[in-house]
């Protein structure tokens, strides 16, 4: 009687399981044909140059506000709470090179990302999921036009393109800040900390940055179209595409920071 | 439940399906339809809620594949063309949503334009200006022309999702429930406008609806959808007049249509 039981129940277990395992698979392989769909379309005229330039300023030029405050206070707060080490050691003229060192390799990158990801991801993922649930999808493709390629491609390639931009003012702003605090303490001047700060930069780390930017980017673009262009169940779907763009693209971006820091730390 | 009626007709057919069948999962929606739309002919397909209505002329517009079965617009079978060439295909039908589909983002005059600039793109400025203001004033909006969907009712919402169709001139239309969930005075600005767009753009029709005044007013025939097979296929008089238990139903419930 005991087994029985022990196998209906382990029958109850492994269903939902199973399906979950194979909900996954089915998932991973949609993705696969969403991401050779985008390149496939990208390639193919016609091209909508307006739309992505349309995106490009909704992307781009409306995150600096979010961009400028969050790279100029990382700057400051950063190079605060660095200064104690070196300080020990009466090496404070390093903490411009730690600091440039930190924005450039990892902080800029990482935190433009996360702040796309939240900010510029949802909103994919909102749009899409709200033009699909109220049929405005459905009624491009009846018209003659290819909404993937008017709401997929444009906005994939606008935040890839936008993404090196923040990235790169991101750092900008985080070093002003840097340099604030740096001038108020040590009283360094500009030029002082430019050299010092671009001293131990390289070729590499300019690169190794700009290529994350990139594939953060398309990797917030494809999270948030995929999940708003096959969202369902009305209102409750499109929140949770945009919800689950975010998580997605956050958890992915970690993931591709690993993978990237271990390719590009085997290079140097 | 009564058999299919054959229904003969001497104009060219623009739609034919044949045993047409489509599930979702363990859903059988539709289950073996046969019908077909002639040149210059409103077809109205009246049946209840959840019935397969717009899941049909989804299949018959290609937004939904068919599990099995033929379904051919202008002789060419829809589940067969690629992508290209259904998208060429579609220019000659115009789809009118239930909720009008109107693109949020855009103003009506942006709307009315996305199909137009995209499909034709060596209009001029002011040809496309013109096309967009002539749909408006088929429809009677003109003055909308400027204000974003938000700012329009029910009614206007759905006479812009028709202009948006008319601007490409289609030679079929699909109206997907044009008068729900909206009040009876523009339901008969609606049924007009239908009428309207027959005569004015010539076109073949199949209008979805439980609306039996709107079936009435649009109707060259009818055909009673039910558990997912065409139960009776005919003029209004026919279909009503008969025993069949689907149109009776929706006969003695429609309480305007019987006045």
């Amino acid at each position: 009687m005991e087994n029985t039981n022990d196998i209906i129940h382990g029958e109850e277990i492994n269903k939902p399981i199973t399906k979950s395992i194979l909900l996954f698979f089915s998932h991973l392989n949609e993705i696969q044909k969403f991401i050779f769909r985008f390149f496939r379309e990208a390639f193919t005229p016609p091209y909508e140059l307006k739309e992505i330039i349309r995106q490009c300023y909704t992307m781009g030029y409306l995150s600096l506000g979010i961009i400028t405050l969050t790279g100029f206070i990382t700057g400051i707060v950063f190079t605060k709470q660095s200064r104690q080490p070196p300080a020990d050691f009466g090496a404070t003229s390093w903490l411009p090179s730690l600091v440039s060192l930190a924005l450039i390799r990892a902080l800029a990158p990482l935190i433009t990302a996360l702040i796309a990801a939240g900010k510029i991801g949802s909103n994919i993922g909102a749009e899409l999921g709200s033009m699909n649930v109220t049929e405005q999808i459905e009624a491009m493709e009846v018209s003659g036009t290819n909404p993937f390629n008017f709401l997929v491609v444009s906005r994939v390639l606008a935040i890839t393109c936008t993404m090196p931009i923040l990235m790169t003012y991101a750092c900008f702003v985080g070093l002003m800040g840097s340099y604030l605090n740096i001038n108020h303490n040590e009283q360094t001047s500009f030029t002082t900390f430019i050299h010092d700060a671009f001293g131990k930069i390289t070729f590499l780390d300019i690169f190794a940055s700009l290529f994350k930017s990139l594939l953060y980017g398309f990797t917030i673009g494809i999270a948030g179209s995929y999940l708003g262009y096959n969202a369902k169940q009305g209102t409750v779907g499109v929140g949770k595409a945009a919800n689950t763009a975010v998580v997605v693209s956050m958890f992915l971006i970690f993931i591709e920071e690993i993978l990237i820091v271990q390719v590009v730390n085997s290079m140097r | 439940m009564s058999t299919d009626i054959p229904y003969t007709n001497t104009k060219e057919a623009v739609i034919a399906i044949k045993n047409l069948y489509k599930s979702f999962d363990e859903n059988k929606v539709l289950n073996g339809i046969d019908l077909e739309l002639h040149k210059g002919e409103n077809v109205v397909v009246l049946g209840r809620s959840g019935s397969g209505k717009s899941v049909l002329i989804k299949i018959i517009a290609g937004l939904l594949k068919p599990d099995k079965g033929i379904v051919s617009v202008f002789q060419e079978q829809i589940d067969l063309l690629n992508f290209k060439e259904l998208q060429k295909l579609r220019l000659r039908m115009g789809f009118s949503f239930q909720s009008g589909a109107l693109y949020d983002g855009m103003n009506v005059r942006e709307n009315l334009e996305f199909p137009l600039v995209r499909n034709q793109r060596k209009l001029g400025r002011k040809q496309v200006n013109d096309a967009v203001e002539q749909v408006l004033h088929d429809v009677g909006l003109l003055q909308t022309i400027n204000q974003l969907p938000s700012e329009l009712s029910g009614g206007q919402k759905k006479r812009i999702g028709i202009a948006r169709t008319l601007i490409l001139k289609p030679e079929i239309m699909f109206y997907d429930e044009p008068t729900g969930g909206i009040d009876p005075i523009t339901c008969v600005e609606i049924n007009n406008l239908i009428n309207k767009v027959q005569q004015q753009y010539n076109t073949s029709s199949i209008i979805i609806t439980h609306d039996l005044t709107c079936a009435k007013t649009t109707v060259d025939r009818i055909a009673i959808l039910s558990e997912g097979k065409i139960t009776k296929n005919g003029s209004f008089d026919e279909v009503f007049e008969s025993e069949d238990p689907n149109a009776k139903a929706f006969y003695n419930y429609n309480f305007i249509a019987k006045k």
